[in-house]
């Protein structure tokens, strides 16, 4: 059992100095995700769930305690092995999109392939598929500043699984979108994890996202107050 | 060659920015490339100018000889010895007889210095032959910076007074018979060219010559005593001494040039590092190490270097050949 967690944390402290004192954001957090999640944390601003992101994605790593993710023990990595899990395993959803405003959307897709050496045809094909999955084929060519939220959030979405990652980390994908965008999008992931069997993870306060989360972990000063499983929503996300 | 391709495509995507970085750069190239042939361009004209009108292959110089010291003209003349004689009269060599004399036009004095040479020579690009004495009236030549100063116009008659070899005051009127025009200005300010033989016989000074000037191609040199041979190189010291002045203090001006290109790219970077921290952040979200994204920002800045070469030699190849059309060739005589 132990070996087929997915991510697994224990006892897990980032600490930032501020002044003389120290800010705890995470205090000993013990959480386990096992393939195919699709969970969330929420909790007010300054739980920790950020944080709690960016360290299951590489992107920092722990003060005290380990986080083990797909194997690899996040504390131990190289920069460079860090790397090459964010590029081979996981994708990252963000608030503003984080779009490269440079690139249309075709580039902006294809950019996480760039360091795989992929043959272009095989980046094509990976890129339309993408694309096809969000429905925005027919705006591969577009630049960002022409698309909208829902759009460029979509797009987000499609650089996030276009090398079919294992884990998918969502940071409050929707808080820039409106309803019915933010909608299209908890559909899109949900079928994709039901689909692909891919984890998700958001961090999030919106509560059309916590609708279709299927377990729910509740933050609180970096510690985590409430562990929460669905286990009989259905794929719209609601309670059967 | 993924670096290398993001790198190009932040940089076009980047459009005016990139474009304004790029244009002052390549400004700085071609001014710099631009003052520079121009210095090099000045230079070499003013030697090959010197060259055929003054200097020809150099110059024998009476040993008391100085141009630099007029006063010492009064004794700095001697009869040409045999072997540069023998240059002479196969037309490889032509002397020059220098003295100091005054002019009074329209009643002011003037001291110049009067200069004998040989009507018929071709050893230095002047237009001599206008020296050639028809009658009693002697034939005067000058340059335009001389007529400028005196007011002598082409016609004109003048009076000339000298001390000839033993000391004497003389004085005789000559007529301007040509006013050339020349880009050496020590064959022309302050000076009256007339026929060295009608000169030597004013002067009593029969033979004799301050200088001589020996043709471009002569490789033998005689050494001679009580004269002294100036290469063609020393008499062109000066001159290139002055374009290394002119080309040092280009330099500060191209260091500077380049230092306000420079702070213009270095000040745009690391704005972009500031501003495009988000964009960072998404790379390295996204499977970049921070070595790549240092090495795509390095790559960037770099390849505006690149583009501005491009682009100064796109517009800056025809602008200088332009350039030089307009200038070149140099003009003699």
């Amino acid at each position: 059992m132990e070996n087929s967690f997915l991510i697994k944390t224990k006892d897990l402290v980032k600490t930032y100095p501020m002044g003389q004192t120290k800010i705890f954001a995470l205090n000993g957090v013990n959480l386990n995700f096992m393939p195919g999640d699709f969970a969330g944390l929420v909790g007010p601003s300054g739980s920790g769930k950020t944080t709690f992101l960016n360290i299951v994605g590489s992107l920092d790593s722990p003060t005290e305690g380990s986080a083990v993710v797909m194997g690899k023990k996040i504390e131990d990595l190289s920069h460079k092995q860090a790397a090459w899990l964010r590029n081979k395993n996981i994708g990252f959803i963000f608030q503003t999109f984080n779009l490269l405003p440079v690139y249309t959307v075709y580039e902006n897709v294809e950019f996480t392939l760039l360091l795989l050496n992929l043959s272009s045809k095989e980046r094509k094909d990976k890129v339309m598929k993408a694309l096809e999955w969000v429905k925005l084929a027919d705006r591969a060519k577009s630049k960002p500043a022409q698309l909208s939220g829902g759009e460029s959030q979509r797009v987000a979405v499609a650089r996030a699984i276009v090398k079919e990652p294992s884990l998918i980390l969502a940071d409050e994908p929707t808080a820039n979108l409106d309803a019915e965008n933010s909608f299209n999008i908890l559909d899109t992931m949900e079928e994709l994890n039901r689909e692909m069997e891919t984890t998700f993870i958001f961090a999030t306060h919106d509560e059309k996202v916590i609708k279709y989360l299927r377990r729910k972990i509740t933050l609180v000063d970096g510690k985590v107050a409430k562990d929460e499983v669905f286990e009989n929503k259905n794929v719209k996300g609601e309670d059967q | 060659m993924i670096i290398p391709r993001l790198a190009l495509k932040n940089l076009l995507g980047a459009g005016l920015r990139t474009w304004l970085n790029v244009v002052v750069l390549s400004l700085s190239f071609v001014l710099i490339i631009w003052l520079q042939s121009l210095y090099r361009g000045m230079g070499e004209q003013a030697k090959e100018a010197k060259t055929d009108i003054e200097f020809a292959g150099g110059q024998y110089w009476h040993e008391s000889y100085d141009p630099f010291d007029p006063l010492t003209l009064e004794d700095a003349h001697g009869v040409v010895p045999g072997p540069v004689q023998e240059k002479i009269d196969k037309g490889e060599a032509t002397p020059i007889l220098v003295t100091q004399a005054t002019i009074y036009p329209e009643g002011r004095l003037h001291t110049i210095l009067l200069k004998g040479i040989d009507p018929q020579q071709s050893v230095v690009i002047l237009p001599s032959k206008f020296l050639v004495q028809e009658g009693e009236e002697i034939p005067a030549l000058i340059g335009t910076r001389m007529a400028d100063s005196t007011g002598l116009k082409l016609g004109d008659w003048v009076t000339v007074r000298w001390r000839d070899a033993v000391g004497t005051f003389d004085a005789r009127d000559v007529q301007i018979t040509q006013v050339m025009k020349t880009s050496v200005g020590t064959v022309d300010q302050g000076q009256i060219w007339i026929p060295l033989e009608k000169m030597r016989e004013l002067m009593s000074m029969e033979n004799e010559s301050s200088l001589v000037v020996v043709g471009k191609n002569t490789e033998e040199i005689p050494t001679v005593q009580g004269w002294n041979f100036k290469s063609l190189e020393f008499l062109l010291a000066d001159i290139e001494y002055l374009v290394r002045t002119k080309t040092a203090g280009g330099s500060i001006m191209y260091i500077f040039l380049l230092l306000l290109a420079m702070l213009a790219i270095f000040n745009t970077q690391v704005l972009a590092i500031f501003r495009r921290k988000k964009e960072m952040g998404t790379m390295m979200a996204l499977g970049f190490t921070r070595s790549k994204i240092i090495q795509l920002f390095t790559l960037e800045g770099a390849m505006h270097s690149v583009l501005a070469a491009i682009v100064a030699a796109i517009y800056g190849i025809p602008f200088l050949v332009w350039f030089a059309k307009q200038v070149g060739p140099c003009q003699r005589g």
